[in-house]
């Protein structure tokens, strides 16, 4: 009976969570209620790509009315694996809240944070499951709204401004998204983006479809914090606290990329998308240049949480190349590196928390003398950086290789370079918190730190152990990224 | 056991012991002595795979898929092997003397330096049983990474940045050039097994093959080809057991063995020759020898006296590879173990020095042959071998080279083999010599007598000299070891 | 380009220019939120405006008449609405807690503050 119902489940579990979260005012209870969401979250998610990998399609309609007149949840092989990654990264992060958030939050507020958390993940796996496109923007905004909260609760004034930049640029790419759904719903008459891409197809020439083509890219990419639309990007991650960063970081613009991929590929459809609009051309040397300009700008910061985050934004330059490629190879790598940087980069964030914890900074000299007294962190922070880099073994490498190889299937020589070249980048910021962590004593007059405490570095291990596993028993995540490329690839034909 | 079992075994080996290590890491003797178990262990291994081999086999594993067709293989072939038995062994020694060493010079951090030192063995064997291209690049950069915590160890400013100029290099040429060209012929051939007679003859057209060789071959960076050696006069701030690692046990072996390898068996001899225009190589090769050994004449300091040596003798491998013919591979094959013990010699040789009287430069070492006559007399064998002369250990790779030439023809490349020799005296003789006979320069001091390395040091010292003699006098194993390869 | 028949299209455009422009153009942060709502506001009059039907009455079933104007884009703005009015509620929370952090609204004085307190921000 419940079997049915989890699509829905997915989505609902944390929605009605969220309030009674609020109404458990200990701090420790919240927290505790939270963990075994996310948990029974992740369980829903495991059941639901086991049931889509064997028995295909879920069609799941809301209140039982048939689409296209209801909303419809439509999972397949690409919606199963984004709601995995991000409840796999809920179900990490949430038990290490409970340090981290005590130590950055004052205390009255605990219930509040988690209660938003929670909204937060009802957004971001709404987003992933539905099939409706005005759904996508309610859930985006859900999500989008609890963030503009988490990110403002951080410690400094700071936070404050980063997060009403945020408001402001999120609000207007989200009513951007909301114009091109406007102009499509104009032209077909329906919601349902199974059903809208059929209409479409049938009007591919009429202004106002191009029109929401622009509209919504744009949108999503205010979202997705590709150049030049990432502006809001290191603030909002510097200053939040340490685990909304590292949530952040793993699910919010992995997100993005999949609204991106859903539009592109599932409505508008291949041809349309890169035959009578010049996506590629466009996507293309954008992505480029996010890569290089991001992993450049990293190499110059000395907060960590900083350099980290424009870190983030060259990771999704990679992704957003990979769409533009529209091959089996370039999809796949795109796919499949949602989920490896949302394990790196979860855990890097996460490691970056428990030095915050002890050391109460997070600047690049406060790293002297840490690779000796916090070995587990460090080590912890290394192996993220190195899968950043690309370095075989991490999971990183795995992505890159797709990347590489559909620049190549695609006789594209100068951007198989510019793929290689970034990793060189992103070899210099790494190769300076390595330095700096390992290669230079502690100042003599530095109090005594010790590891950070056992519930805050399992978790930032679990991920970063998922990275390394995953970089190398590569047929599961392979696998799915695989079928859900060919999918995008085959319903656009 | 079987053949697949023992090459997981000895993949095992060293890094089961760099974990033991991790753990008893705190008690110095339980630590010397588990190094030295987990480098027996390993010859153990090792050794254990020389009957299969030399009857014929090629022991070989899977272990898992890293994309579809694609899979992480090991395969044991003469070559591979004989790189294996190379580093096991030489490991044992260089552990030995790095005992004394790094206790002689109270050198910090000793656990992380046996740990890393089991890594990048691990790294070694598992290049040196690769069975596919992306196997070997798994374990090439995890060389890379594995020793730079070895060459940044004493934690000075100098050390940092030598240490990061070494990894600067080695990965932008391993990630821009040799990456590259991997993903390049993935794509192109759909396979990237090692094979006899090479996998890219007939799938790719010749300017390509063109492409792909130069990619290659400046792609690995640890084979120190011009323009991209700086990286081994940079890495000399290490202490002395490292840059013996790095010179004779794993990294710049690991660089020429994969030149080698890549020539045999994703090219093949054919395609080279032939189709793949390998002139130009032999001009970067011949260049290469030349001018490094000149430098090598400038420069003051020991070691990086001997790293520009190292440059240049790297050389003659690729130089043999260029060539593809028969005698040419085989001597730049042998090659391979002749510059390892002879090179470790001189640089054990080094440090010794160092330890003892805590000279580094060549204008400092009048004299030293009196108060230090085991080690100069060790420093002399090395020597000796690497010039080429009988009845050392370089005589024979030299003399096959030659051959090589000869059966093409290629008188220049005569003239760059007799040349360089000639240099190759030119900067280690006149220190030897005024070793033995002062001539001017610092005086004895008054108390003569001898003031030798530590024993350990001496006792590791004496194995790799005496291993430079017994490689001369006992070539008959390498030799049947190395013959299938070249088909000989 | 019959500017009369598509009158319903021409003011949500230009309702929609003038809210992106107070947003861009202006430094104090209840400007900038009120021309977001005023953004948002146009694009709910674009939703709603093709709702009509020529000759379509009002979307409440009658024996009387056989043609009614769309009533689902006035369900799908009464949700957007909503959202529009969270989200200028969290800006107005978040714009008080700036005011009492830097003493002041205007985003060029916030972050010439920011520039001077901090070497961390690059």
């Amino acid at each position: 009976m419940i079997a049915g119902h989890l699509p829905i489940l997915q989505v609902a579990l944390p929605l009605i969570a969220a309030p009674l979260c609020v109404l458990l005012r200990r701090s420790a209870l919240a927290w505790a209620f939270a963990t075994l969401v996310s948990w029974a979250l992740l369980a829903i998610s495991i059941m639901l790509l086991i049931r889509v990998m064997v028995d295909g399609v879920i069609s799941y309609h809301l209140g039982g009315w048939a689409p296209p007149f209801g909303i419809e949840y439509r999972l397949d092989t690409l919606n199963c694996f984004v709601l995995l990654v991000i409840s796999a990264v809920a179900a990490v992060v949430t038990p290490y809240m409970r340090q981290s958030v005590a130590s950055e939050i004052a205390t009255p507020r605990h219930n509040l944070f988690y209660g938003v958390y929670l909204l937060a993940l009802t957004g971001l796996l709404g987003i992933a499951a539905t099939g409706d496109a005005f759904n996508i923007y309610v859930f985006m905004e859900i999500s989008s709204l609890a963030s503009y909260v988490l990110i403002g609760l951080g410690s400094s004034r700071r936070a404050r401004a980063a997060a009403i930049q945020y408001l402001i640029m999120g609000t207007i790419g989200a009513t951007f998204l909301l114009i091109g759904i406007g102009l499509l719903y104009m032209m077909t008459g329906t919601l349902n983006l199974a059903d809208l891409s059929q209409r479409v197809a049938e009007v591919p020439d009429m202004r106002p479809i191009y029109a929401a083509f622009a509209f919504i890219t744009v949108g999503v990419l205010i979202k997705l914090a590709l150049f030049p639309l990432h502006i809001w990007l290191p603030n909002a991650y510097t200053e939040a606290p340490s685990v909304v960063s590292a949530f952040l970081a793993a699910s919010a613009t992995k997100v993005g990329a999949y609204v991106l991929l859903r539009f592109v590929f599932t409505l508008f459809g291949l041809e349309f998308s890169f035959e009578r609009m010049p996506l590629m051309e466009i996507l293309m040397p954008l992505s480029l240049i996010t890569i290089l300009v991001g992993s450049g700008v990293a190499i110059f910061q000395h907060d960590l949480k900083r350099l980290f985050a424009y870190s983030s934004i060259s990771q999704i330059g990679y992704l957003a190349l990979g769409i533009s490629f529209a091959s089996t190879s370039g999809l796949t790598g795109a796919i499949v590196h949602i989920f490896n940087h949302a394990m790196m980069k979860g855990g890097i964030f996460l490691a970056l928390g428990c030095m915050m914890y002890r050391t109460g900074s997070v600047e690049l000299s406060a790293l002297h003398g840490l690779g000796r007294r916090m070995p587990f962190t460090m080590a912890a922070l290394i192996i993220g950086g190195l899968g950043l880099v690309g370095v075989p073994l991490t999971s990183g490498f795995v992505s890159k290789w797709y990347l590489v190889q559909a620049a190549i299937e695609a006789n594209l020589w100068p951007v198989a370079v510019l793929i290689l070249l970034g990793s060189l980048i992103a070899l210099v910021y790494v190769g300076r918190v390595i330095e700096a962590a390992y290669f230079r004593p502690s100042p003599p007059d530095a109090p005594a730190i010790r590891e950070a405490p056992l519930q805050m570095v399992i978790p930032t291990w679990i991920l970063l152990a998922a990275s390394i596993y995953f970089g190398v028993h590569t047929d599961i995540t392979i696998g799915v990224a695989e079928r859900g490329a060919e999918m995008l690839l085959g319903i656009a034909q | 056991m079987s053949g697949g079992a023992l090459i997981v075994l000895a993949l095992a080996i060293p890094i089961g012991g760099a974990v033991l290590l991790s753990a008893v890491g705190r008690f110095a003797h339980l630590r010397n002595e588990a190094s030295l178990v987990t480098s027996c262990g390993l010859l153990a291994a090792v050794a254990a795979l020389v009957p299969a081999v030399m009857a014929g086999d090629r022991p070989s594993i899977n272990l898992f898929e890293f994309a579809p067709g694609l899979e992480f293989a090991f395969e044991v072939e003469p070559l591979g092997m004989l790189f294996a038995l190379l580093a096991s062994f030489l490991w044992i020694v260089t552990t030995i003397y790095s005992i004394g060493y790094l206790a002689a010079n109270g050198e910090p951090h000793r656990t992380r330096f046996h740990i890393c030192f089991s890594l990048a063995l691990a790294s070694a064997i598992g290049i040196a049983f690769a069975g596919n291209m992306l196997t070997l690049f798994f374990f090439y950069e995890a060389l890379t990474l594995c020793t730079y915590p070895l060459v940044a160890h004493s934690g000075t400013g100098e050390a940092r940045r030598g240490a990061r100029r070494y990894l600067a290099i080695l990965l932008s040429t391993s990630i821009m050039l040799l990456l590259l060209a991997i993903l390049w012929t993935w794509v192109a051939v759909g396979t990237l097994d090692f094979r006899a007679g090479g996998i890219l003859m007939g799938a790719v057209s010749e300017p390509v093959m063109t492409v792909l060789l130069v990619l290659y071959v400046f792609g690995v960076g640890k084979a120190a080809l011009m323009p991209f050696h700086g990286w081994l006069p940079a890495a000399m701030v290490a202490p002395a057991p490292v840059s013996a690692l790095l010179h004779a046990v794993a990294v710049v072996k690991a660089g020429v063995f994969t030149i080698v390898k890549i020539g045999l068996y994703i090219f093949g001899l054919d395609a080279i020759r032939d189709f793949a225009s390998g002139e130009w190589l032999l001009y970067v090769a011949g260049a290469t020898i030349l001018i490094a050994s000149l430098l090598a004449l400038r420069q003051d300091n020991l070691k990086h006296r001997l790293a520009y040596s190292t440059v240049s003798q790297l050389s003659y491998v690729v130089l043999g590879v260029a060539m593809a013919n028969a005698h040419a591979v085989m001597g730049a094959s042998l090659h391979i173990a002749m510059h390892g013990f002879a090179k470790i010699t001189l640089f054990f040789c080094a440090g010794a020095i160092y330890t003892a009287t805590q000279k580094t430069h060549v204008s400092q070492l009048d004299g030293i042959g009196r108060r230090m006559p085991v080690t100069m007399g060790a420093f002399t064998i090395g020597a000796f071998a690497l010039i080429g002369l009988p009845p050392f250990s370089g005589a024979w790779s030299k003399y096959y080279l030659v051959l090589g030439s000869l059966d093409d023809g290629a008188y220049a490349v005569l003239a760059v083999l007799l040349i360089s020799s000639l240099l190759n005296a030119l900067y280690f003789l006149p220190l030897i010599v005024r070793a033995y006979f002062p001539t001017g320069g610092q005086p004895l001091p008054a108390a003569s007598g001898t003031t030798e390395a530590p024993t350990l040091q001496l006792i590791a010292i004496s194995i790799t000299a005496l291993g430079s003699v017994a490689l001369f006098t006992y070539p008959q194993f390498l030799f049947n070891l190395l013959r299938p390869l070249v088909g000989m | 380009m019959d500017i009369l028949t598509h009158f319903n299209y021409w003011a949500a455009i230009a309702l929609a220019t003038i809210g992106l422009y107070a947003v861009v153009a202006r430094h104090n942060l209840i400007k900038k939120l009120i021309g977001l709502s005023l953004f948002q506001t146009a694009v709910f009059l674009l939703f709603i405006t093709i709702g009509k039907v020529t000759g379509g009455t009002a979307p409440i079933l009658d024996a009387a008449y056989s043609v009614y104007s769309n009533p689902l884009p006035h369900v799908l703005i009464l949700t957007a609405i909503v959202v529009s009015v969270s989200t200028l509620a969290v800006g107005l929370a978040l714009t008080i807690a700036i005011k009492c952090d830097y003493g002041t609204i205007e985003e060029d004085e916030i972050h010439d503050a920011d520039s001077d307190a901090g070497p961390g921000s690059a």
